[in-house]
């Protein structure tokens, strides 16, 4: 079983490796030019210039901020309009198209418009974010909701629960884990929208950060930048993930 | 997600007096009633939410004229470009992948990590790697694109029915014969998923990197509009773009036939 595991793990690992030292070795050679290519010796020696002068744990935290108010936003807003279209079944039938078409629109591209509406601020990316993430939130919540047992809220009944008693205490429990998947892919979109925004309009955090260096010209600081962007994204897809499984089994 | 509640097909009679086709009527009447009394309240910028009147005479204007479907033209080529580069790119790394448990496990890893990353980032680097042309907007395209084919095709070959496999060897097929009679008819489904999916993020890819530096493209004539403040023809283009791309999206879906029941 840990061989199954660790064999093609230590294949990826070697086989990253080795593209790495096969760039260094041609860019050195000559056959890729070190000023379209950074060499990746370049690239690792730059990560400390890089945290040290562009304040990149000030940024990461201006574009988790952004994240965060985003996720309020998607939270606050998402699951109540679930929870409304669950309640109201004309509602839901007709929107639930809509909202679903909505989550194939591309709504990023509409930032020249919101950059008229919030200027030139963080709530312009915020609320691109939150646009992008609303979708899933809304659909899941709905879908939660939907598929909660019929016997547990057979079993508030027969408690004679208020519909306040039974959302708090049956229909929202039940509906929680699915409603996680859906804020998570919510979140998703809205990290994906938030860097991509910043990137666009050169302001705030990590995105802004990739910009400023690649118009510096500074090739090892933008491929660094690059890393960084990558890695928060890991780092948080694998968190939300290890929360979504662990939200599972109280299904 | 949740599929659309049973009122809609609990319900008979004329389709214009169903209760479902009557709100959504309501709720568009309501918006653009809304969107109208905001514009004239003068509550907002002028012309940051322009009279219904005036977006209509953009769209008819854009319509009209020949730029527009020039830059149309552009665009496209760019979308297909990239799809056809990322999709057959994703396809074959999926066939790989999925074929092998072992590389899939060594690289599908990698794949899931820089999935959801913003491929907008990597753009600088498509510039200097195609330069400001249409190449680079194809390669971003392209990256994006990539990654939902992939996963879904590898996903795709491990769900393939084993039944059908041990029918298709059954016959004695060969490579070829497996690979057109059992396997691609088998994914046919994620494989078009992956490629709906690919094909959304490829217009978002190329679109971005238009508005970002081009001189040509839908994403070009988008950002000209804001630079000009000229907001009718700004929601004149939104509208055609979304119009575009959520048609090419159920285009795709209908020409594989997802949706309907296997």
């Amino acid at each position: 079983m840990t061989r199954d595991r660790v064999l093609p793990a230590a294949l990826g690992l070697g086989t990253f490796t080795a593209f790495i030292l096969a760039a260094e070795a041609l860019i050195r050679l000559g056959f890729v030019n070190r000023f379209i290519v950074p060499l990746p010796s370049q690239v690792a020696g730059a990560f400390a210039r890089v945290v040290a002068e562009e304040h990149v744990v000030a940024r990461f935290f201006m574009t988790a901020g952004e994240a965060l108010v985003a996720g309020l936003l998607l939270t606050a807003v998402g699951i109540s309009l679930g929870a409304l279209l669950y309640r109201v079944a004309l509602l839901r039938a007709a929107c639930e198209t809509w909202i679903a078409a909505m989550a194939s629109a591309p709504i990023v591209l509409m930032y020249p418009l919101f950059l008229v509406i919030f200027g030139r601020s963080a709530w312009t990316i915020i609320m691109i974010g939150f646009m992008a993430g609303l979708p899933p939130v809304i659909l899941k919540t709905i879908e939660g909701f939907a598929g909660t047992r019929q016997v547990l809220v057979n079993v508030g009944r027969s408690f004679n629960l208020t519909r306040g008693q039974q959302f708090v205490k049956i229909l929202f429990p039940a509906a929680l884990p699915t409603i996680f998947v859906g804020l998570r892919l919510g979140l998703i979109f809205a990290l994906i929208n938030i860097v991509g925004v910043e990137f666009l309009i050169n302001f705030g955090g990590l995105g802004q950060l990739i910009n400023d260096l690649a118009e510096r010209y500074d090739l090892p600081g933008t491929y660094v930048a690059i890393c960084f962007v990558i890695l928060v994204s890991v780092v948080f897809f694998e968190v939300t993930g290890r929360i979504e499984r662990w939200l599972r089994p109280a299904e | 997600m949740a599929a659309t509640g049973g009122i809609g097909r609990a319900v008979s009679g004329p389709a214009l007096a169903h209760p479902v086709t009557l709100v959504r009527i309501a709720i568009v009447a309501a918006l653009l009633l809304a969107w109208e009394a905001l514009s004239q309240s003068g509550w907002l910028f002028r012309d940051v939410v322009p009279s219904l009147w005036k977006i209509g005479g953009a769209l008819g204007d854009l319509l009209s004229s020949r730029d527009y479907w020039w830059h149309l033209g552009w665009t496209g080529f760019e979308v297909g470009a990239a799809l056809l580069i990322g999709g057959l790119s994703g396809l074959l790394a999926g066939l790989v992948l999925g074929g092998s448990r072992f590389l899939g496990r060594a690289f599908e890893p990698f794949l899931y990590y820089l999935g959801p990353t913003p491929k907008i980032i990597f753009f600088p680097v498509m510039i200097m790697w195609f330069g400001v042309g249409p190449g680079s907007k194809i390669a971003l395209g392209a990256i994006s694109c990539f990654f939902p084919v992939v996963l879904s095709t590898a996903a795709g070959i491990r769900q393939i029915d084993l039944v059908l496999i041990r029918v298709g060897r059954s016959f004695r097929a060969n490579a070829w014969q497996m690979a057109l009679k059992v396997y691609l008819p088998a994914m046919r489904h994620p494989v078009i998923n992956g490629l709906r999916l690919g094909l959304g993020i490829a217009i978002i890819g190329t679109l971005l990197a238009e508005t970002k530096l081009s001189s040509r493209g839908i994403g070009f004539m988008i950002i000209q509009a804001y630079a000009t403040f000229a907001m009718p023809r700004m929601y004149a283009l939104l509208i055609t773009l979304f119009v575009l791309a959520i048609g090419a999206n159920a285009l795709v879906g209908r020409l594989g036939g997802v949706g309907k029941r296997a």
